[in-house]
């Protein structure tokens, strides 16, 4: 192996653990737990296994790596329950984007390297018993970004759940609408809007918990609709990026700006949550904001 | 005060200027002139219509940043009587890059909210060029609900290069304000009819920028992203805006071939700035004519069909 491949085969295991249904050997499943990583702020050399244990949180400095779509969802749901849903939605390339890289390539290129056929997955599961529709987000597949079938996935999420009268819980993360697909992606912030906004209506709860980096039409739209916000530790969320912020206004930021913590601070959302206790928060909050069953069937 | 020039008219101001000077030359000391004064008049027409009648993405863009063009509160001052401006969010302050109000089009009474962007440095100063803060789609919420409860229309116009991307606007939750208004037109029980009468830009745009009609300017844009910022992020050069603009599929044609736009309103020759009270007011006829055919709707079935017109856009391909 010449050392181009092994810094090659290194990049497409920087992020964790297990993504099930990908082919065997590709980027995306299991960093072995024989490996040994350098946590990007401790500094500390760990033991991937020790990692992998903690849900891909530092052990000694609580640093969150980040986490494939997968296990964004396995990490907040009772375990085996998740059953993915809409799987077959594919972007095309609406407007034959041509300006930079022709957008089919970037589309092939990402689902080659994720496995996945968009930046979002939803599907059914339950947490703390509660039946919900979940989703997440992946950054590695073309930044997260929102186009036709990361809104059309979301928009669904939130119709089905009221038809079935499920709760949504959504792990966010995101740079924004995707450029390629130029009006049809802005149109997506509306449309997943609207549909969030029906849930509301129906009396059913919508728990978002936004992840690092969440900003753009993403952050602008379903991201911030829901009813509890919460915030993983380390996670930049807001709507223009901060290196335009501050071209905008020519001087520096202010320490913490766009931080999780800046944001509860400033009343945006609810509170920051450790990665290990978030299953428990969300299923708490649940508790409170589901409709009883029994009582609904009552109802009919 | 010098007139301004879009970069692609300079050939043409140049010709203008000449002809200008040579106008003001004394024709009766010399003959000869009336002839190439008249040969430049048809040289410079020629130019003009080879010029605006084929304008790319690009220019259709600068075209729709003119300063001269006609802003919301032109379309106010020209189309509706009886107007209440409202002003403020109630919370924080009153952003006047957004206008409200209440109005009357030609005995139609309406809630009017508008990107407002000024026609002079103090005034663009006062209304941050048109990009509004949290607190500008809050008072454009606030008017939203007012005319939810009081059965009233809303007529949108659009004109903005997107929402102020300030630190004070990030602090105050300028992505929690738009997303804030999307919740809240998507689902307004009274009909709602948009027109795009300048820039579109982004989310910015679109918190006060979809309904049941959407109307487009001919040389207004509406986009995801801007050209520029488009450009910088593929080659790192707002240079390169041009290709970009081709790319984005922004303007009102390739917006009306994606089903997102319903109508377009042509422009005079060179664009809505040159004969501002004609386009004025052939939006206005176009605004009341959908009003009308929107007016007496269930607005239940309203509220619907907005949901699943906005549930039909994207393109995507489903298996199975």
């Amino acid at each position: 192996m010449s050392i181009n491949d092994w810094f090659k085969q290194r990049e497409g295991r920087r992020y964790t653990v297990s993504a099930p249904g990908c082919p065997e050997g590709k980027p995306g499943d299991g960093l072995p737990d024989g490996v040994w990583r350098s946590c990007p702020q401790c500094k500390r050399t760990l033991y991937q296994g020790d990692v992998a244990r903690c849900l891909s949180v530092c052990p000694h400095c609580g640093h969150h790596f980040e986490l494939i779509a997968r296990d964004r969802i396995d990490a907040i749901i009772d375990p085996g329950s998740f059953e993915e849903i809409d799987t077959t939605l594919t972007s095309t390339d609406p407007l034959r984007f041509s300006a930079g890289k022709p957008y089919g390539a970037t589309l092939e290129k990402a689902r080659e390297s994720t496995c996945m056929t968009d930046a979002a997955l939803t599907g059914r599961a339950s947490i703390g018993g509660h039946p919900v529709v979940v989703g997440a987000m992946d950054f590695r597949f073309v930044g997260a970004s929102m186009g036709s079938v990361v809104g059309e996935r979301i928009a669904r999420a939130f119709d089905l759940a009221r038809d079935e009268r499920r709760g949504v819980v959504l792990v966010v993360a995101s740079g924004g609408a995707r450029m390629q697909e130029g009006m049809l992606s802005l149109m997506q912030m509306a449309k997943t809007s609207a549909a969030a906004g029906r849930l509301a209506q129906a009396g059913l709860p919508y728990v978002s918990l936004l992840v690092n980096p969440t900003y753009g039409g993403v952050t602008a739209s379903f991201a911030v609709l829901a009813d509890v916000i919460f915030a993983e530790p380390g996670a930049m969320v807001g709507f223009a990026g901060p290196r335009l912020v501050e071209q905008t206004i020519r001087r520096s930021l202010p320490k913490g700006f766009q931080s999780a913590t800046s944001l509860v601070e400033h009343g945006m959302i609810d509170d920051v949550v450790p990665r290990v206790e978030l299953r428990e928060r969300v299923a708490t909050v649940l508790d409170y904001l589901m409709p009883d069953a029994a009582l609904e069937a009552g109802d009919l | 005060m010098a007139r301004f020039v879009m970069e692609f008219e300079r050939p043409l101001a140049e010709l203008e200027d000449k002809l200008g000077s040579l106008k003001s030359l004394d024709i009766a000391a010399t003959p000869e002139l009336a002839a190439e004064i008249a040969d430049l008049e048809r040289e410079v027409e020629r130019l003009r219509v080879t010029l605006y009648s084929a304008l790319s993405p690009w220019e259709k863009v600068q075209v729709s940043r003119h300063p001269d063009r006609p802003k919301t509160d032109d379309y106010v001052a020209g189309l509706f009587d009886q107007v209440v401006e409202l002003r403020g969010d109630r919370a924080y302050a009153d952003d006047q890059s957004i206008f409200t109000g209440l109005a009357t089009l030609d005995g139609r009474r309406v809630v009017v909210i508008g990107h407002n962007k000024g026609h002079s440095t103090k005034e663009n100063v006062a209304r941050n060029f048109g990009s509004p803060h949290p607190e500008g789609f809050r008072k454009a919420e606030r008017a939203m609900r007012l005319a939810a409860r009081f059965s009233l229309p809303v007529v949108t116009f659009l004109d903005t290069a997107g929402a102020s991307p300030g630190l004070e606007d990030e602090e105050r939750g300028q992505a929690w304000a738009i997303a804030s208004c999307l919740e809240t037109l998507s689902a307004l029980p009274v009909p709602v009819v948009v027109v795009g009468i300048g820039e579109g830009g982004s989310g910015g745009a679109l918190a006060i920028g979809f309904g049941d009609r959407l109307i487009m300017l001919e040389h207004s844009y509406y986009s995801v992203i801007s050209p520029e910022m488009c450009a910088i992020i593929l080659h790192k050069d707002a240079a390169r805006a041009p290709e970009s603009a081709a790319a984005l599929s922004l303007t009102a044609d390739d917006l009306l071939r994606l089903g997102i736009v319903d109508e377009i309103v042509s422009e005079p020759l060179g664009g809505a700035h040159r004969e501002p009270d004609m386009v004025i007011a052939e939006v206005g006829l176009r605004v009341g004519a959908a009003l009308d055919a929107l007016a007496g709707e269930d607005p239940r079935a309203l509220v619907e069909r907005r949901y699943e017109r906005l549930r039909s856009i994207g393109v995507y391909n489903e298996a199975g």
